[in-house]
């Protein structure tokens, strides 16, 4: 089922939780609302389920408009943050609870929430009460206790927010089998980008009540739109530079400039480095007229990626470059060691366009 | 056993057995010792007696059954109420909200006497509304009405005050996702409030019907002490002492003690499961809090 947001606003007394709003969301997606705390994420996924009245706007659900429907009659599968389950329930009575409001009959309730525990993995577990079950465990109750009213939309408010990381990245994988299966719309709300990308066949940017950006993963990732998308997306290095025809200048170094079109210059600008795009180099090698000299300041091995500060002469802020491990193992760095860091490329961004984290 | 648990607690065992002691003869001497002398005093003519004081004077009669009809309506009234005020309080952010709260707790704070006082100026004969009520023929003050509200009104903060803390930890995200599963307002409230507070709620009703039943001041002042028409249980006892009938004052207060043992009974009891639900609930929450402490750390 599609849904389409129109220029939804909402406001919580004098804050703005949503400002004028709007998105589509095409039938069978799987969208990522990704944003910090009060970005109005979740605002919106409550909204699109009816929990909240938008104080203007409207929202149309396969064209028709939903926006003064009650949520009870939405039919739209909701996942709580904490789950939310009935905690003077069992297992079972909590995911047959839509059906019973339906008045299905008894043994077609049975069938169909076996059937749930089954497609859920808890099968066996039906006689406990929510109190006894893991966290990973409850989640996938409250997932199929959303899923027995057979909702078109299944709505997620930071659904794996609770969980260790293991399970997570496990229910993660699951979950997007399990879109995959049911055919339904889905939208999520989570503050982890990692999460958003996995996850999500589109990701919304959400930042102060506005969508800052809608995409693709990749799309969102290689071509930010603005500012905050570039920095809530991960580490960057950020300075203040300029550009002059079409390329950065950091520290007297050209960088080329990734995308970001209309910044010809020469006029100052916000110079956004990320760490992979970064490269250290022996001093003497040959790229020296795009490099800079540089301290390495720590070395932080992880799986794939090592990272490493280093401090360009010059410079009072440290900048992180993420090498690939091969790599960081062939060149042998020491903290204290000069190098050369080249940057291939970089995002742009003129001051004047301002905003505030 | 008595266990030092801390330094600062701990004493010798003589200091310990000495403090225990001293514990259970106050209580012995100020709650047990006058307690048992009411039922030994009440009884002292043996079963026979006490219950041919209570049954064959027709007014004590009236007093009995006075109190026990007064006293449920006071309680469902303040059930009613305290499940009401406690959700909108609860549910809901609203200008005035905290002296609302405040003012839950103003009857407990109030004496009795000055809460039966303030009734008789709203509707006593003289009173604000007392013209009104006299207009359209209805008696408040040295009336059952007026026993009621002066019974409600010193009863007033005990569901509410009860049903309010359990409401707010649990939170509103149960009753969003019985609504986002179909149910209507109706089926929210019973299927997943009410036996979320079912405990609370029992303790708050246990409580309201303990104080309605033995409530004094407030109703001796609305009640004007018509025999046979307007005294309660205690209004009676105390009567019955004033006249120099000590056996049968004994014999009602017997009754109202033995109502107060069943009610320590049930209190106790329903606490156990009140405990025991909070403690559920915080170990569900501390359970939530190292998951996510665990996914932060990643």
């Amino acid at each position: 089922m599609s849904i389409h947001v129109r220029d939804v606003s909402k406001a919580f007394g004098s804050f703005r939780a949503l400002d004028r709003v709007s998105l589509e969301i095409a039938d069978g997606a799987l969208v990522a609302l990704l944003g910090p705390s009060g970005s109005g994420k979740t605002t919106l996924l409550r909204v699109i389920a009816g929990l909240e009245q938008p104080d203007s706007g409207t929202i149309t659900e396969d064209g028709t408009d939903v926006t003064d429907r009650h949520a009870r009659a939405r039919g739209v599968g909701f996942v709580f943050q904490h789950y939310a389950l009935f905690r003077h329930m069992s297992v079972f009575e909590n995911v047959a609870f839509g059906l019973r409001i339906r008045r299905v009959a008894r043994a077609e309730v049975t069938r169909r929430v076996d059937e749930l525990l089954r497609l859920v993995r808890l099968e066996g577990l039906g006689g406990r009460r929510p109190a006894q079950l893991s966290g990973g465990q409850r989640q996938r109750v409250a997932l199929a206790r959303a899923l027995a009213i057979r909702p078109r939309i299944l709505l997620l408010d930071e659904p794996f927010g609770a969980l260790d990381a293991k399970v997570r990245v496990e229910l993660r994988q699951w979950l997007r089998r399990l879109h995959d299966e049911i055919g339904m719309t889905s939208v999520f709300v989570t503050h982890d980008q990692e999460e958003a990308f996995e996850l999500a066949d589109e990701v919304v940017v959400m930042n102060q009540g506005r969508i800052e950006q809608r995409g693709a993963p990749d799309e969102v990732f290689d071509r930010p739109a603005t500012p905050f998308v570039m920095d809530f997306l991960g580490t960057v290095n950020l300075f203040h530079g300029r550009i002059e025809n079409g390329r950065a200048f950091w520290h007297g170094i050209p960088i080329p400039v990734a995308g970001s079109a209309g910044v010809a210059g020469p006029r100052a600008a916000r110079v956004y480095l990320r760490p992979h795009e970064l490269d250290i180099h022996r001093s003497g090698s040959a790229t020296d007229g795009a490099s800079l000299s540089a301290e390495v300041l720590r070395i932080a091995p992880g799986g794939a990626v090592t990272r490493v500060a280093c401090r360009p002469a010059g410079a009072d802020e440290p900048v992180q470059v993420d090498l690939p491990s091969d790599r960081a193992r062939d060149l042998g760095l020491r903290p204290g060691e000069t190098v050369r860091i080249t940057p291939r490329t970089a995002r742009v961004f003129p001051v004047d366009h301002d905003y505030v984290i | 056993m008595s266990r030092p648990a801390s330094p600062i607690t701990a004493t010798t065992r003589s200091g310990n057995v000495a403090l225990v002691a001293a514990a259970w003869g106050i209580v012995g001497v100020l709650v047990v010792v006058p307690l048992a002398s009411v039922f030994l005093e009440a009884f002292s003519g043996g079963f026979g007696a006490w219950w041919a004081t209570l049954a064959h004077d027709a007014d004590t009669r009236h007093a009995i059954w006075l109190s026990l009809t007064v006293a449920p309506v006071a309680v469902a009234f303040n059930t009613v109420f305290g499940i009401a005020a406690a959700w909108l309080v609860a549910r809901f952010r609203f200008p005035g909200r905290s002296l609302l709260v405040a003012l839950f707790d103003l009857p407990f704070s109030v004496s009795p006497v000055v809460a039966g006082l303030a009734l008789v100026l709203i509707f006593g004969r003289q009173g604000l509304l007392g013209p009104t009520l006299a207009a359209l023929g209805w008696k408040v003050i040295f009336s059952w009405p007026g026993l009621v509200l002066a019974t409600t009104f010193v009863t007033l903060p005990l569901v509410v005050r009860e049903v309010l803390p359990v409401m707010e930890s649990i939170g509103p995200e149960e009753e969003m996702a019985a609504v986002s599963l179909g149910a209507n307002g109706w089926q929210v409230f019973t299927r997943v409030t009410l036996p979320n507070i079912r405990w609370a709620l029992l303790h708050g009703v246990v409580l309201a019907n303990a104080r309605a039943l033995g409530e004094f001041g407030a109703v001796s002042v609305v009640s004007g002490h018509i025999a046979g028409v307007t005294d309660t249980m205690p209004l009676r006892v105390e009567k019955l002492f004033q006249e120099y009938r000590q056996p049968a004052s004994m014999a009602v207060a017997s009754v109202l003690a033995g109502l107060a043992l069943v009610t320590l009974v049930a209190k106790y009891v329903i606490e156990r499961r009140v405990e025991a639900e909070a403690r559920e609930r915080q170990a569900a929450r501390a359970a939530d809090g190292t998951a996510a402490e665990g996914a932060g750390q990643r």
